[in-house]
């Protein structure tokens, strides 16, 4: 059972980074790759999806980088104290060099930094947040930034009217005697094939076929692009992240219930529905960011965070966090926000931002 | 597990096929109303009611409502 306590840091602020540019599922345009079998309407009213922001020249790390600013300056933090950046995505800039590390250098952070890349999906920001927390928790690094994210896509191709792009931040630091995290986390391997790239990495390497487009799931795809086996993902989505979050209360003695927020990984409407009425939870405590920005991967809770409770959190919150998916792979979270924790207006990024690192 | 409790299970999923439609024996990928959302709804379903985590091959793979009873059947 893996379960951790992750004491002596806390979460000091989230920040989020979309572009500014929308696309509309219900007016969808020849590049979007929607099912034929649906009306737009349909569509949006089984998925929740209405809206999703996307750029055809924003990566993650600009998104994250610009959030990153941003949470920076709203924070007051001299970025010569910021010792760690984690990049958790699966649209890096370069297959190498890591993507934190052109991060440390464009946000011109200390070379005295650690910075790595993690490849994980929507569990990511649970996965990422673990990692980087028992970092910080040990002292050795004071302040830290985990960045999660995903945007343009490594290959050109139709676009999956269910995702949405981001960038997020999520600022770490160390304090003594803080309760810190707790989480509950799991994989399941034997689903590696639910949701996957089959080509581009070293099993199956890139040949002119991998460009070759092929039906699954009643979409036309190539082999450089994921793809999903949907009642699979689904039936493992609304068995487990229900038993996930049922553990991490019952190894650390709480009663989920008492949480003031439930924020789950948006991945579709009809499963967190279904997740949220297994665990009996309430709805109003349940915030959802899926019909304006879709389903953004790892970093889909904070975006929700950023974006729908910005305004509303005062005084201490406590949060109940899960997410799951590609791996398959999933993480649940309980913390309580202390009344410091700095929520960042959210950043729209114009298209036109560029990144000098480019070859 | 009840075999025609199993039925009106499955027959609830569908909002415009009347239940009275639905027995054992039928091929429910023929009706006009199937689709892969349903298909979902009915892993909800089993989840909900059997507690039986089903597989997207193990509704494909099944042709009538009566295959898919014996598939969650050997799960129990």
């Amino acid at each position: 059972m893996a379960f951790l306590d992750i004491k002596n840091v806390r979460i000091a602020g989230i920040a989020a980074g979309v572009p500014k540019n929308i696309a509309s599922n219900l007016h969808p345009e020849p590049e979007d790759n929607v099912s034929a079998d649906y009306a737009p309407e349909d569509f949006v009213a089984t998925t929740g999806v209405e809206e999703r922001r996307i750029s055809t020249t924003l990566c993650a790390s600009d998104l994250c980088y610009g959030a990153a600013e941003k949470l920076i300056a709203d924070l007051g933090w001299d970025k010569q104290e910021i010792e760690g950046i984690l990049f958790v995505s699966q649209t890096p800039d370069y297959i190498l060099p890591a993507t934190a590390c052109i991060l440390q250098d464009r946000l011109g952070l200390s070379k005295e930094c650690y910075a790595t890349d993690m490849s994980i999906g929507c569990s990511g920001w649970l996965y990422g947040l673990s990692s980087l927390a028992a970092l910080v928790s040990t002292g050795g690094i004071k302040k830290a930034l985990l960045m999660v994210g995903d945007a343009k896509a490594r290959v050109k191709g139709k676009r999956n009217p269910l995702f949405g792009s981001s960038g997020t931040v999520t600022a770490l630091e160390y304090a003594e005697g803080a309760k810190g995290l707790q989480f509950h986390m799991g994989t399941d391997g034997s689903g590696f094939d639910a949701i996957i790239t089959p080509d581009g990495g070293a099993r199956n390497q890139i040949t002119p076929e991998s460009f070759n487009e092929y039906e699954f799931e009643g979409k036309m795809v190539h082999r450089l692009q994921s793809r999903m086996k949907g009642m699979d993902v689904f039936s493992f989505g609304i068995t487990t992240a229900p038993k996930s979050i049922k553990k991490l209360a019952e190894h650390f003695g709480f009663d989920y219930q008492d949480a003031d927020y439930l924020v789950l990984h948006q991945a579709n409407m009809k499963m967190n529905d279904f997740i949220v009425k297994k665990l009996k939870f309430d709805t109003a405590k349940v915030p959802t960011s899926l019909r304006y920005f879709a389903n953004t991967n790892g970093a889909s809770i904070p975006v929700t965070i950023v974006t729908q409770l910005k305004d509303k959190l005062n005084g201490i919150a406590k949060f109940l966090c899960c997410g799951f998916g590609v791996g398959l792979s999933w993480g649940s979270l309980y913390f309580e926000s202390d009344p410091e924790m700095v929520i960042s207006q959210l950043v729209e990024m114009d298209d036109s931002e560029t990144s000098a690192y480019v070859v | 597990m009840d075999l025609n409790e199993f039925v009106a299970h499955f027959a609830e999923q569908f909002d415009e096929t009347d239940a009275s439609v639905f027995t054992p024996e039928t091929r429910f990928r023929e009706i006009d109303e199937w689709s892969s959302l349903i298909g979902l709804s009915v892993i909800a379903m089993v989840d909900e009611e059997y507690d039986v985590a089903l597989k997207g091959d193990d509704v494909k793979n099944s042709n009538t409502i009566l295959d898919l009873y014996n598939i969650v059947s050997s799960k129990l």
